[in-house]
């Protein structure tokens, strides 16, 4: 199968204008008799459905949620990138444009990017419009900080609840959509497989979770704004209820799945505690602007630690390794998050992480406290101010600027964060790969299109901070509502298919047939268990770092256990009533393949780029090493039972130069 | 730790409910749902039916879960949401008693598990500003006052899980509706239909079965973002202005 | 019209008519105290008998009165009612322990119940008596020049009993409760409430709720011990 990139001809710096002014438009009238089906409710989702609903277009829209307000969007913390250059300090289109590309260690479509860049400033604009209460100057004006790998300030944000003020702007936005009659929206409905007719997405089938009727939804066309699948490693920061399932139907139906094993794994989040645990909570990578990151310099320091005889601050400073600033002096512990998090798992790898599972780094506020202490005091006009004194006033610095994070620290882990260094480790954020789509977002099944942590398409191997708000929102409020009309003009002289069609029925049967199975199977062990088991084998061979014997091992182990799942789960009750058991099972069986195909991807790319990691494939000093020329390409993956097969889209690059990421 | 738990258990909203007892092993690093978690696993073990419960982010953002922990909603710690409540705040040996959500607003689906979509509802009847795609002017255009923006930001934070709700003893959704209300109020952005949304939501909360505030402040003591009580004075304020002006 | 309806029956405007005839009551307590506390004065209900005649013959203050009973019928009749539905929209309640909020607040439907209880009995006993029968004497007023009715001797032919002295006491504590919460609840359903006048018109409240009934309940107690000024 070819790929077609579909990317418009033209200077980079040009296309999307030039494409916009030239593409096929549907007029008015027609609008009005073509429906949408979407997806999810994220930002993604929820600001594809209100706009597509303004323009006139009849969207039907979906959540497993019992409001799209849920949806994971929410959680995101630190804010939204633009290149608005409100600072003067040097950004552009271009600028943002190219930290992206670098910072995803070139392996994402240039097109794609610039014009993410382009329309940053819009989104700013249209949520300020909004009501979206960004931080703001004395002035009256917008605030910007900085996020880790760049130079110049440009992310908006909102405290640390960025994620949510923009979620419920695009949520307002849709449910006003709702209450003009634009948008029928489907709460606690779970899309369980897409319907082709025609060689072409036209339907959805769902089930209601109150009740546990399948339904049967036809349109013009389906937009997918599903997530990531970072919930395939079972512990992540992702909610509990976030999967793959919706894409990988789509999959299932011919869609492709680009680059799977490009995952994003933050390093700063809360350790495991215990084997029930059950998610993984994020500290904000803001944090790294002041914390320190280190473990001890002698084993027996660390000895006495995990047995609770010492804390961090009995460790004397010249018996503390602060490893990023060892081995990065140039960027120190504002590394890329791939970097930090390879270097965290590199020291508790090799002995010296610090909880009693061996896992968990320092990062530690105490020189910041200090610091600030002595600044604050010295403003206070002070003289000779005693220890406490200055690590209060600096106490009082470091709550103003991250004291909600504090906060939830200390109300997960029981420690106050200010006294004792926090204890740190990775952990599984966000899933770079995703549906494969065109310039268009269309995946190569016409009329179905993905945007979104779903899709692929703009951040490469690795995503920068306060980038995933930015393409969300960038997808559904200013790319789709263009380029779905190059789909839709084409379909004005057709009805909305009827749902009485076989393919209709024959997806619900499959359904019906898969959730009996389900039901009837009565085995010994709890989805749960399988999930957990699952997202070992992911963790233990397709995590932080992979190499070829592990990735086969861990295929073959997933492969089992998908056997032993179909043997031996259990799931209770009945498909007619609230049967959260039954829902899990679902996106579980479908974890169960994405992870394979994930391994086999990992596999498959024998070089280091970003989040994905092959030990065979790295410098002497132990850094990435990428090799640009065999693997400059996306992996698009069709699905097979027995062997997925590999689709490759070369990535070709006009106007950047490839180098090697250096942060010594 | 060793707990009793007593949880309520219904079939579905029209089912009888009652409640059943429990014991679970825990441990005090966990999370009160991860307690639930291991309770529902051992059900499973034995092939018992589970106890359902709403629950998604666990990191008290996305305002999904939802129960009432000894007749508290979120539980017994002020600011915090019940995923992220911990257990080593209870004692071994405790008995808990987890209930749903009560109004008659908010029908139960299963368990502990309720339908909040009258929340949704308000806000379709006004809680938005009328703004399409793409007709923005710069977000610089309108300088707000810092301090105005941090006040709408507050407001702004409400998850809408309901704990106002569940907590009034007259099921009364007035924080809710004056949180939003306010956070779109404050702004310049937001005022321009600001007469007509607080009428259309006030309307639309009492059409939607909530009761009648009367002032008892249990919303404001348990809401997980901590919204503030002026709030229901400053919508109440706007809209007696709203209906007594000559428009 | 339609605004002036949907505004007063909305949940909000009923909580209006509840504040404002709550502070019009609360104006009302004042001025009845100011009154009362003349059955302290030791002329032998001389000033008390002359103000209980002004009061009920007095054009604006029996205009006013009307009011007054108008505002007890309609905090009465929109407080019952606004505690029987909000019961019925709350449904079951907890088991597994109470909900926050003052005890006041919680219970303002029974404190005021029993309030008009009280109002019941303590103007059957007084008022009623006063106007609507003659068993009360008539009484020289010298600064009238003409007879007046003697309450004075009813109030304390009553004030005699001790447990008209107790139901009196708990009538007034109830009031205080109720006061507690209501004082500074009207202000907020007003929409006055914000940082600066908030703690203001909270501790004005709380010392109204205690100051007012205390004033009420000293009355009877001192005419029991038979202490005047």
């Amino acid at each position: 199968m070819k790929l077609h990139s579909n990317v418009p001809e033209g200077p980079l710096a040009e296309k999307w204008t030039e494409y916009k002014s030239k593409m096929n438009l549907v007029a008015p009238n027609n609008k009005r008799r073509i429906s949408v089906i979407v997806v999810g409710t994220g930002l993604a989702g929820a600001s594809a459905a209100s706009t597509l609903a303004e323009l006139g277009y009849n969207v039907k829209c979906y959540t497993f949620h019992d409001s799209p307000r849920r949806a994971h969007s929410i959680a995101a913390q630190g804010g939204i990138n633009a290149a608005k250059n409100y600072q003067n300090d040097g950004d552009s289109v271009y600028r943002l444009f190219y930290d992206t590309i670098k910072g995803g260690d070139y392996r994402s479509r240039e097109a794609n990017v610039h014009r993410l860049a382009e329309v940053s400033t819009d989104i700013i604009d249209q949520c300020v419009a909004q009501g979206v209460p960004f931080a703001r100057e004395y002035g009256g004006l917008l605030a910007n900080r900085s996020f880790g790998g760049v130079q110049v300030s440009r992310t908006f944000y909102a405290r640390g609840q960025t994620g949510q003020q923009l979620l419920i702007g695009a949520y307002q936005a849709l449910e006003r959509q709702i209450s003009l009659g634009k948008v029928e929206m489907y709460n606690r409905h779970e899309m369980l497989d897409l319907v082709l007719v025609d060689g072409k997405a036209r339907g959805i089938i769902t089930r209601n979770l109150i009740n546990g009727e399948i339904e049967r939804h036809s349109a013009h066309c389906v937009v997918l704004a599903t997530g990531g699948y970072g919930n395939v490693f079972y512990l992540s920061t992702n909610a509990m209820g976030s999967n793959v399932t919706a894409a990988w139907k789509a999959v299932k139906k011919g869609a492709l799945m680009a680059n799977p094993c490009f995952t994003q794994i933050h390093p700063t989040c809360i350790p495991v505690s215990g084997n029930y645990q059950s998610k993984l909570t994020l500290m904000s990578e803001s944090l790294r602007n002041d914390g320190r990151v280190w473990v001890p310099k002698k084993l027996e320091d660390v000895k006495a630690i995990r047995e609770g005889k010492k804390t961090g601050n009995d460790i004397p400073e010249v018996d503390r390794d602060y490893y990023l600033e060892r081995r990065y002096p140039a960027f120190g512990n504002l590394v890329p998050r791939d970097v930090a998090s390879r270097a965290a798992k590199t020291a508790c790898d090799e002995g010296y992480g610090v909880n009693k599972t061996g896992l968990a780094v320092y990062l530690d506020f105490s020189s910041a406290i200090i610091r600030y202490g002595k600044t604050e005091a010295h403003s206070l006009g002070l003289h000779n101010p005693s220890e406490a004194k200055i690590k209060e006033l600096g106490t009082k610095v470091v709550e103003a600027k991250y004291g909600n994070l504090f906060e939830m620290y200390e109300k997960i882990t029981g420690e106050n964060p200010y006294k004792l260094p926090m204890k740190i480790y990775p952990a599984v954020h966000y899933t770079m790969g995703g549906v494969w789509v065109d310039y268009n977002l269309q995946t190569n099944v016409p009329g179905l299109f993905s945007l979104g942590e779903s899709n692929f398409s703009d951040h490469g191997a690795n995503r920068l901070g306060a980038s995933a708000l930015m393409q969300g929102l960038a997808d559904g409020y200013f790319v789709i509502p263009y380029t779905i009309g190059q789909f839709l003009s084409g379909e004005i002289r057709n009805d909305v298919p009827s749902t009485d069609l076989p393919a209709f029925a024959e997806a619900e049967k499959n359904v019906r047939d898969r959730i009996n199975k389900f039901l009837s199977m009565k085995g010994g062990q709890s989805v749960e268990s399988f999930h957990r088991r699952l997202g070992k084998i992911m963790w233990e061979y397709c995590g932080m770092s992979r190499n070829a014997e592990g990735l086969k091992k861990g295929r073959q182990m997933i492969r089992e256990l998908r056997d032993e799942f179909y043997r031996d789960v259990f799931v209770p009750g009945t498909n007619e009533e609230y049967n959260p058991e039954l829902e899990k099972a679902n996106r579980v069986a479908d974890f169960l393949e994405l992870g394979e195909v994930m391994i086999l991807d990992a596999l498959d790319r024998e070089e280091s780029c970003g989040g994905h990691f092959r030990e065979e494939y790295q410098t002497e000093e132990g850094e990435a090493l990428r090799r640009d020329d065999v693997f400059t390409y996306v992996a698009a993956w069709e699905w097979d039972d027995e062997e997925p097969k590999v689709h490759k889209e070369e990535l070709v690059y006009e106007n950047v130069e490839l180098k090697t990421r250096s942060y010594k | 730790m060793k707990l009793k738990l007593k949880i309520w258990k219904q079939k579905n909203q029209t089912a009888e409910g009652k409640f059943h007892d429990y014991n679970v092993e825990a441990d005090e690093h966990m999370s009160f749902l991860e307690m639930l978690d291991v309770l529902n696993e051992g059900l499973l073990e034995n092939q018992q039916e589970p106890v359902a419960f709403d629950h998604d982010c666990r990191e008290g953002i996305c305002g999904t879960c939802s129960l009432v922990i000894n007749g508290r909603p979120h539980g017994p710690m002020q600011g915090t949401t019940a995923c992220q409540l911990h257990m080593r705040h209870f004692k071994d040996g405790d008995t808990i008693t987890i209930e749903p959500w009560r109004a008659n607003a908010f029908p139960i689906v299963k368990d502990l598990v309720t339908d909040r979509s009258a929340f949704d509802r308000i806000i379709q009847s006004g809680g938005f500003v009328s703004v399409n795609t793409g007709q923005a002017m710069d977000g610089n255009a309108i300088p707000i006052e810092k301090d105005v923006a941090g006040e709408a930001f507050e407001a702004a934070t409400c998850i809408g899980c309901g704990a106002c709700v569940a907590a009034c003893p007259n099921g009364s959704a007035m924080l809710f509706t004056s949180a939003k209300i306010n956070h779109l109020d404050l702004l310049p952005q937001g005022k321009v239909e600001s007469s007509k949304r607080v009428v259309k939501m006030v309307e639309k909360m009492d059409e939607e079965g909530f009761g009648n505030c009367s002032n008892v402040g249990a919303c404001h003591v348990e809401c997980p973002k901590e919204i503030k009580l002026e709030n229901i004075a400053r919508m109440n304020r706007k809209y007696f202005a709203a209906k007594l002006s000559a428009k | 019209m339609k605004w002036l309806t949907s505004l007063l029956t909305s949940s909000i405007g009923r909580k209006l008519i509840m504040a404002l005839t709550g502070l019009f009551l609360c104006s009302f307590l004042v001025i009845h105290l100011i009154g009362n506390l003349q059955l302290l004065v030791d002329d032998g209900g001389v000033a008390f008998n002359d103000y209980a005649y002004f009061m009920t013959h007095f054009l604006p203050i029996k205009i006013v009165s009307y009011g007054l009973y108008a505002g007890i019928i309609l905090h009465s009749i929109m407080g019952i009612a606004l505690w029987l539905q909000n019961r019925k929209k709350k449904g079951v309640g907890y088991k597994g322990g109470k909900a926050q909020g003052s005890w006041a607040s919680k219970n303002m439907g029974l404190l005021g119940t029993l309030i008009l209880a009280f109002i019941f009995i303590h103007m059957g006993d007084f008022w009623f008596k006063m106007k609507f029968t003659d068993t009360l004497k008539m009484v020289s007023s010298e600064a009238l020049g003409h007879d007046v009715k003697d309450l004075y001797k009813r109030v304390s032919i009553a004030f005699e009993n001790p447990l008209i002295v107790i139901a009196y006491v708990i009538g007034q504590l109830v009031l205080a409760f109720h006061l507690w919460h209501g004082f500074a609840s009207g202000f907020v359903t007003l929409g006055i409430n914000n940082k600066k006048y908030t703690p203001i018109i909270e501790t004005i409240g709380r010392v109204f709720a205690i100051v007012v009934p205390v004033g009420f309940v000293i009355i009877p107690i001192l005419h029991y011990l038979g202490i005047s000024f």
